[in-house]
Formats: C-alpha cells, structure tokens, sequence
C-alpha cells in the first residue's frame, strides 16, 4: 500500500540512495545540501553503511573514486562551489569508468556566490566540467519524490554505463518538503562488477582502476570507446516529461524547480487560452534534442526559462538550429521568478515587441 | 642438492622498469613485494600508485592497483579500505605527490586512524616533471625552480613528514629508512613489514619514509648519488622509527 511521509528534499535523496543499496557516502558540509550529508551520518550507521565526512571536497571525490573501484555503489554531494572542487575527482571517475552518484545541490555562483537556489551549474554540468573528453548522466529532477525515484535510477544507468551520474538538484529542492513514498521504489539487483579491484581473492589477473594510458593510440582508443559509450547513452537514456505539447503555439523548455513556476505560467496562460506548452528535459545529458527539433517543425517558438544567465537554452538553440526563435527568461542569483513574470513574458513574445 | 636462494617475489611481475639506472624506486618496489609475499597477504592486497615517477608502479605488481589523481591516494584508498576491511591496502607515493600537492591527504588520513600503509618516497625532488623543487628539497639545493639553491626566504624550510605526522595520534607506526646499502635495506623491509603488520591488526594509519635517489634530477652518477643521499638527506632526515606500539619498538 502507498504510504506517504513528508520528506525533506535533501533527506530523501539519502534514504532513496540507502533503498538503492548505497552503503557508502563521502561528503563535506555545504548549505543548501548539508541535510543530506547529515542524514546519511545517522541512517549509515544504524545500517552499518560508511559514512566518512572527508576533509574536503576533493578527499571526498577521491574516496568515492576508491570505494566505487573497489565496487560499491558509492555516493557523495555537495552544492556548486563544492562540485567546482569535485571536478578533478570526476574527470579521473569517469577516466576510469567507474560508476557513482555526484549530487550537486546547486546554489549562485560564481565564486562562493550566494546560498540561494540557482541553476548555473548546467554547462559544468552537462558539458564535462572537468579536463579532458567525458559526459556525465545528468538528471533533473523537480518534486521530492522524484528526487528519490531518480536517485535510485541514477545508481542504476552508474551501474549499466560504468559511468559517474550526476543529480542536479537546487536549493529550492533540496530544502522543501512533500510527501514521498518510498515503498514503490524499486530496485534492481546489485550487478555484478567483474573489473572491480577487490584483491585478487583467487583471481588469476590483477584488476587494475586507472585513467592514465601513456601512449597516443592507446589514448585514442579508449577515447573513441568513451565517446561510443555516450552515444549509446544518448539514444537510449533521453527522459523527458513533455505537457500540452501536441497543439502549443509556444513551447517552454524549463527543468527542475523552474519546471514547476513555468508549468503555473503554463496554466495561466492555457486559462486565458494562449496555446504553450511545456518541455521539461529530465535527462540534461543526454539533452533530449531529437525531442524539440521535432517540435520546432510545428511550434511557433520558444520560451527557455532558467535561474540562471541562459546556459540550457544554448543547447535548446542547437536542437532548434534556427527553425524557430528561441527566447530567454532568467533569474540569478537565487532570484526565482514567480509564475506571473512568466506569463509577461509570454504575452510579450505572443503579442508583444517579441512576436511569433 | 642445489637450494634456490633468491627468486623474484611473486607480488612483483618479470619485466624491466622504466626507472633511470640508480633510482631506488626500483629496490623499494622490490621490498614492498617480498613483505607482501612473506606476510601472505597477495590475495586481498590492493595497492594505490600515485602521480610521479611511481605513476606505473601497477605495471610491475601482480596484485590489484589503483592509478590516483596527484596527491590524492590516502583518500582513494580510504575509499578502498572502508569497502574492503580485510584487504592490505597501501599507497605508493612520492614527496611530491605527498608532501606538497597532497598534504591535506595524508594528515587527514593519519588523523582518521586509517588502517591503510604508505610507502612514502622522498627523493627531495620533482622526479617526474624534471627535477623541480619539493617541499623536501633541502636549503641550497639546486633544482630547476631554485636554480641557485633553495631559498629559505623565498621557500622556507623542507618539511619532515614523519616527525610531523608522528604527532598525529591516528598514525600508530611511522619509521624513516634507507636503501642505500645492504644493511639499510635490511632495514627499510623490516619497517615496512612491521607497518603492514599493523594495519593488519587494524590498528591505525602507518607509513615508511624512505630517502630515495633521484641521480637523473640531481645531475649526478648513481654512486655519487648514493653518497649525496648520506651526506646531505640523511642528516637533515634521521633515520628511525619515529612512532610504534610499544612491543614494536622493544
Ligand atoms: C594536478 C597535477 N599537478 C601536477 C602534475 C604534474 N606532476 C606529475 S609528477 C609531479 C611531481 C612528482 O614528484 P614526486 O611525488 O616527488 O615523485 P617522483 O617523481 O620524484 O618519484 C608533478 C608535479 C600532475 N600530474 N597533476
Ligand atoms: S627521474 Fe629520478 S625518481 Fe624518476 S626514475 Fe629517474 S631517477 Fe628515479
């Protein structure tokens, strides 16, 4: 029977990641994230999971680099000027092809920037973020139940991939509280992980976790298996969640907390009967491109909303290539735009300066 | 009857090193292998190498090895340690990687009471990128980034690790060796013995420093590299056990 309790975004995560068979989180304390790192000090113990906090970010990434090639699911968070830290822990995870799940609670940036609710860690994110040719599996979730529904999946495509999946979450997400129930999640088996490094325990060959290869071919090689590795993923792993879509005018593209403001401007606007829609990419990488090039043969335009300076919406114009204009609404800073500002900007664009 | 005396350890593969001629990486690699052999811990040893001239030292053992991000091996092999109890994790790092890019690493790792082993190579000097200045490089060492000595106003003093993290109460066993002769060497294997001995009774963080030669960087033959360790390093780094349980240091 569905049983639902009021969670914390940032506590749901922690206990999703525990039903996921998460036994080890290494983390450092960072608002707006910290309940999660404090959650999993309590719950591991009375598990007899691990629970480390690291003396930094980048200890943090590191043990999780140890952890998940040695074999475990491993987990750590943090929010954006602790991810910039987690980068060179990433590039070697994903290097070695390990898998693990990066929570990145964001809040504004640059530098130590504010402890608001922000989306400008979406190229970072979704684009590498640290040296060297690699994706991340970037997921957006938008309400607190599905904070815990996709961590659970994340550990799964870091499983199936061999590759660090990251859990891009703000703020707002992290600190608010819904019902979720947790007794519909499900969970695959474990997998097997025959390259993990566990001692050899009778194995004739040593497995060894590495991202260095010395010489060029052998670089090339394995770059070349990375890059058809993330095509794979792109044709198979696009998730998306689309709303009024089919006979929408203008089409707004927003993900996570935003999603949900765009969605209310959606319905003031529906209500006054202006034809938007809603695309709301849950997979940020793969970017659900085929999606909205598809949309722009029919759509007139559309609308990216973002709590940020515009960086998803440069990966909207790519996919639109030009069929259709492509407007920008965004907020920093840990400014969150309210469903009204929304709606202005759509008059505008409908019958405004902007125009279709 | 003939008694076969002296063979390759099985925790060390048959092929030739990239190591320069008269580098000692080379003998500790040999000696961190035959404790392995003798303590018969092979099955569930799981060794990190770390960035610098030691960067493909999972080449030559025959044991699963992780390759760590510059500095970072204490943490990785927390990671490995706390998935893997009964497994003899150590990591392989230089003073370089150790002292200066990864000083929070191992402070941290020694404080936590890890019950991992370092093998610490202190050649006071980059080795891999060309000889630069460590934070072991000792006053008035030449080095390409103090090409006319290392400068105390400029650089301060080189750090002694060991007598540093000695003061660390998680670090239960911390020893300086050398390898530059036989009795040295004999040494330097007992210490590190001891140190795998006691992670394996899960007691706390251990690590070996070994002054190590670097003939390549320092512009000198092997001999008279063996000479410079003992005139130069070994005076300003003792050598010794700096911190044991009690019954260790009898
Ligand atoms: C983040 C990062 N910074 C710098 C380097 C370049 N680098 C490679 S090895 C090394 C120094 C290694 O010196 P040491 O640890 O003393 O080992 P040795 O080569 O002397 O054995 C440096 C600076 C790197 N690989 N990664
Ligand atoms: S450069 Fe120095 S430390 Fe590196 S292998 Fe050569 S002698 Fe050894």
């Amino acid at each position: 029977m569905a049983e639902k309790i009021l969670m914390k975004g940032n506590e749901a995560i922690g206990e999703a990641a525990i039903i996921a068979g998460c036994r080890h989180y290494f983390g450092y304390p960072i608002t707006p994230q910290t309940e999660l790192t404090e959650y999993m000090s309590k719950r591991m113990s009375n598990i007899g999971g691990v629970f480390v906090q690291a003396e930094s970010e980048v200890a943090a990434i590191n043990m999780v680099y140890g952890a998940a090639g040695a074999g475990a699911r491993a987990m750590t968070s943090s929010s954006s000027p602790g991810i910039s830290l987690k980068q060179e822990g990433i590039s070697y995870i994903a290097g070695a092809e390990l898998p693990c799940v990066i929570v990145n609670i964001m809040r504004g940036g640059p530098g130590l920037g504010s402890i608001q609710p922000s989306q400008c860690d979406y190229f970072q994110a979704t684009k590498g973020g640290g040296h060297g040719d690699y994706r991340n599996i970037v997921l957006a979730p938008n309400s607190v139940q599905e904070l815990a529904d996709i961590t659970v999946q994340s550990f799964e495509l870091a499983d199936k991939y061999r590759n660090p999946v990251m859990l891009l979450g703000d703020g707002a997400l992290g600190q608010m509280m819904e019902p979720v129930d947790l007794t519909m999640i499900k969970t695959k088996s474990i997998v097997a992980k025959p390259w993990a490094a566990t001692g050899l325990r009778g194995r004739k060959d040593s497995n060894i976790i590495n991202s260095l290869h010395l010489k060029p071919e052998d670089l090339e090689k394995h770059n070349i298996h990375l890059q058809e590795k993330y095509k794979e993923i792109s044709s198979k792993e696009v998730r998306y969640e689309a709303i009024n879509t089919e006979d929408a005018e203008l089409i707004m593209i927003a993900y996570g907390i935003t999603s949900r403001i765009a969605r209310s401007a959606m319905d003031m606007a529906r209500n006054k009967g202006i034809k938007v829609g809603l695309l709301r990419p849950i997979t940020l990488w793969p970017f659900p491109e085929l999606v909205i090039s598809k949309l722009a043969s029919r759509a007139q335009a559309f609308l990216t909303v973002e709590l940020s300076a515009g960086q998803m919406v440069e990966d909207v114009r790519l996919a639109v290539n030009g069929a259709k204009p492509v407007y920008f609404y965004g907020r920093m800073g840990g400014m969150m735009p309210n469903p009204k500002e929304i709606y202005g900007q759509i008059v505008n664009i409908m019958f405004g300066k902007g125009g279709l | 009857m003939s008694q076969k005396l002296f063979t390759r350890p099985q925790t060390l593969k048959d092929m030739a090193t990239h190591y320069c001629p008269g580098c000692h990486h080379g003998i500790i690699h040999r000696l961190v292998a035959e404790v392995i052999d003798e303590l018969g811990v092979r099955d569930k040893a799981i060794g990190v190498a770390s960035v610098g001239c030691s960067v493909l030292a999972y080449e030559y053992f025959t044991i699963d090895m992780f390759q760590a991000a510059h500095g970072r091996a204490p943490a990785v092999a927390t990671g490995i340690k706390r998935v893997h109890s009964d497994a003899t994790v150590f990591t392989y790092q230089g003073d370089g990687d150790l002292a200066a890019i990864g000083c929070g690493e191992i402070v941290h790792a020694a404080a936590r009471g890890e019950k991992i082993t370092t093998i610490f190579v202190n050649n006071a000097i980059y080795g891999m990128t060309g000889g630069q200045m460590a934070p072991t490089t000792l006053v008035n060492q030449v080095t390409t980034t103090s090409p006319y000595g290392r400068n105390l106003e400029n650089s301060g003093m080189p750090i002694r690790i060991s007598e540093m993290l000695s003061t660390i109460d998680g670090a239960k066993f911390i020893a300086r060796v050398a390898v530059n002769n036989p009795a040295n060497m004999s040494k330097a294997k007992q210490a590190i013995k001891r140190a795998f001995e006691i992670q394996l009774r899960g007691e706390g963080f251990t690590m070996v420093e070994i002054l190590s030669t670097c003939p390549t960087n320092w512009g000198k033959s092997p001999v008279e590299a063996a000479t410079w360790l003992e005139e130069n390093l070994i005076p300003y780094y003792p050598l010794g056990i700096f911190k044991a349980p009690e019954e260790v240091v009898k």
